[in-house]
């Protein structure tokens, strides 16, 4: 993909996560489950367009960006974020340009410098919160999101146990039969 | 390795920071729980709607001098939750003469275009409740957006053709301002604050 592809890409998904927000933030499910990582893919393509890789000295391991990422990432996980998102338009674009620009572009600036050992630890960390969000929305008696139905909270908490399983499975399958060199590269394209 | 140990301390500070600052301190992860934070800190001011009460009679929100309300959000054709509601609203009620004297409750609906005079009486006659202590009344459909943005309540359809909203007992001060949100089965709760307001 060229570099301008690549950014009119980004751009096109982030304009389809805010204008279609009333479709996206319908469930808990769509909102976390499609439009969230839509926003992230969108920063992470813009960003990867536009960034220079010798990132330099302060991104050293790419730790710093990965930090970034995952705390951008927590606050807009909070039940309270995801309820103020869908109530106001304005937080709601905040949301899209700090997913975007913080995950998105973190993860994607982040990643590639990463040692082998720190994307398996955050690999294993992903799939185990996204097992535990699982447990926690399924199990939760209550709404979390005043936004959302407890039935609609069950699911998304359901989606979480799928997204940590095809997660798990993209991750270790490769492990068989493929020598460690070969495994890292597919996870990197 | 300097700078980027620098650079990480401090996206680390920050996140943390942000974080703190985004839970209350820690303390609420979701709206309903910093919404109680909230009010308790800050005393909201409600606007002192007219109501239109299960006798037709009108009625301010505002207590009166000297009185506390309470307020519980409620649609009459609810068949699950308003319901249990209504029930520890009732024993709320019971506990009013002997601990809380200057305590009224309003059992508010947020569908008044549904829950007319009528409705609201069977809900009340279901509850017993009496019109005096405890009366059932809707507000003028203008009033309620205002009335929901103030009090922080947020009404979602059901799917099935009914309401989930964020339900809780209100405590009014005399002067108008939201003092204190208990969950509706807090009947301790919303007595100690009632009993603490009315000193």
């Amino acid at each position: 993909m060229s570099r301008a592809t690549k950014i009119l890409t980004g751009a096109g998904l982030l304009a389809l996560a805010l204008l279609a927000r009333g479709w996206f933030e319908a469930t808990p499910a769509r909102h976390m489950l499609l439009q969230y990582p839509l926003l992230i893919a969108a920063g992470a393509l813009i960003v990867g367009a536009l960034a220079r890789f010798d990132a330099g000295a302060w991104n050293r391991g790419g730790v710093a960006s990965l930090l970034t990422a995952m705390f951008a990432m927590a606050f807009w996980m909070l039940p309270r974020m995801v309820d103020a998102s869908v109530a106001a338009l304005p937080v709601d674009i905040a949301k899209a340009a700090s997913l975007a620009a913080l995950v998105g572009g973190g993860l994607r600036l982040g990643w590639p410098h990463a040692h082998p050992l720190l994307q398996a630890v955050l690999k294993a960390k992903a799939v185990s919160m996204l097992g535990i969000l699982a447990f926690l929305y399924t199990h939760a008696p209550e709404r979390l999101c005043n936004a959302y139905l407890l039935d609609d909270q069950q699911r998304l908490g359901e989606m979480f146990l799928l997204a940590a399983l095809v997660l798990a499975a993209l991750w270790i399958v490769p492990l068989f039969g493929l020598s460690p060199h070969a495994s890292r590269t597919r996870t990197e394209t | 390795m300097r700078a980027a140990l620098i650079a990480s301390t401090l996206v680390l500070t920050a996140g943390i920071g942000v974080l703190w600052h985004a839970t209350d301190e820690g303390r609420a992860l979701t709206t309903e729980t910093a919404r109680r934070i909230n009010v308790a800190e800050t005393l909201p001011h409600v606007p002192d709607a007219i109501l239109e009460t299960m006798t037709g009679v009108h009625l301010q929100l505002h207590p009166q001098p000297g009185q506390v309300t309470a307020v519980e959000f409620i649609y009459t054709t609810c068949p699950t939750i308003c319901q249990s509601a209504g029930a520890d609203f009732a024993r709320l009620r019971d506990a009013v003469a002997a601990t809380a004297p200057g305590l009224r409750l309003i059992s508010l609906s947020f569908d008044p275009d549904t829950d007319d005079p009528e409705h609201l009486a069977t809900y009340g006659d279901w509850h017993e409740a009496d019109g005096v202590i405890w009366t059932v009344a809707r507000p003028s459909r203008a009033a309620l957006p205002r009335l929901l943005e103030s009090f922080r309540v947020t009404v979602i359809p059901d799917g099935w053709g009914g309401y989930v909203h964020n339900t809780a007992i209100h405590i009014v001060n005399s002067e108008g301002r939201l003092a204190a949100i208990v969950d509706t089965d807090d009947i301790d709760g919303a007595l100690a604050a009632a009993r603490r307001l009315l000193k």
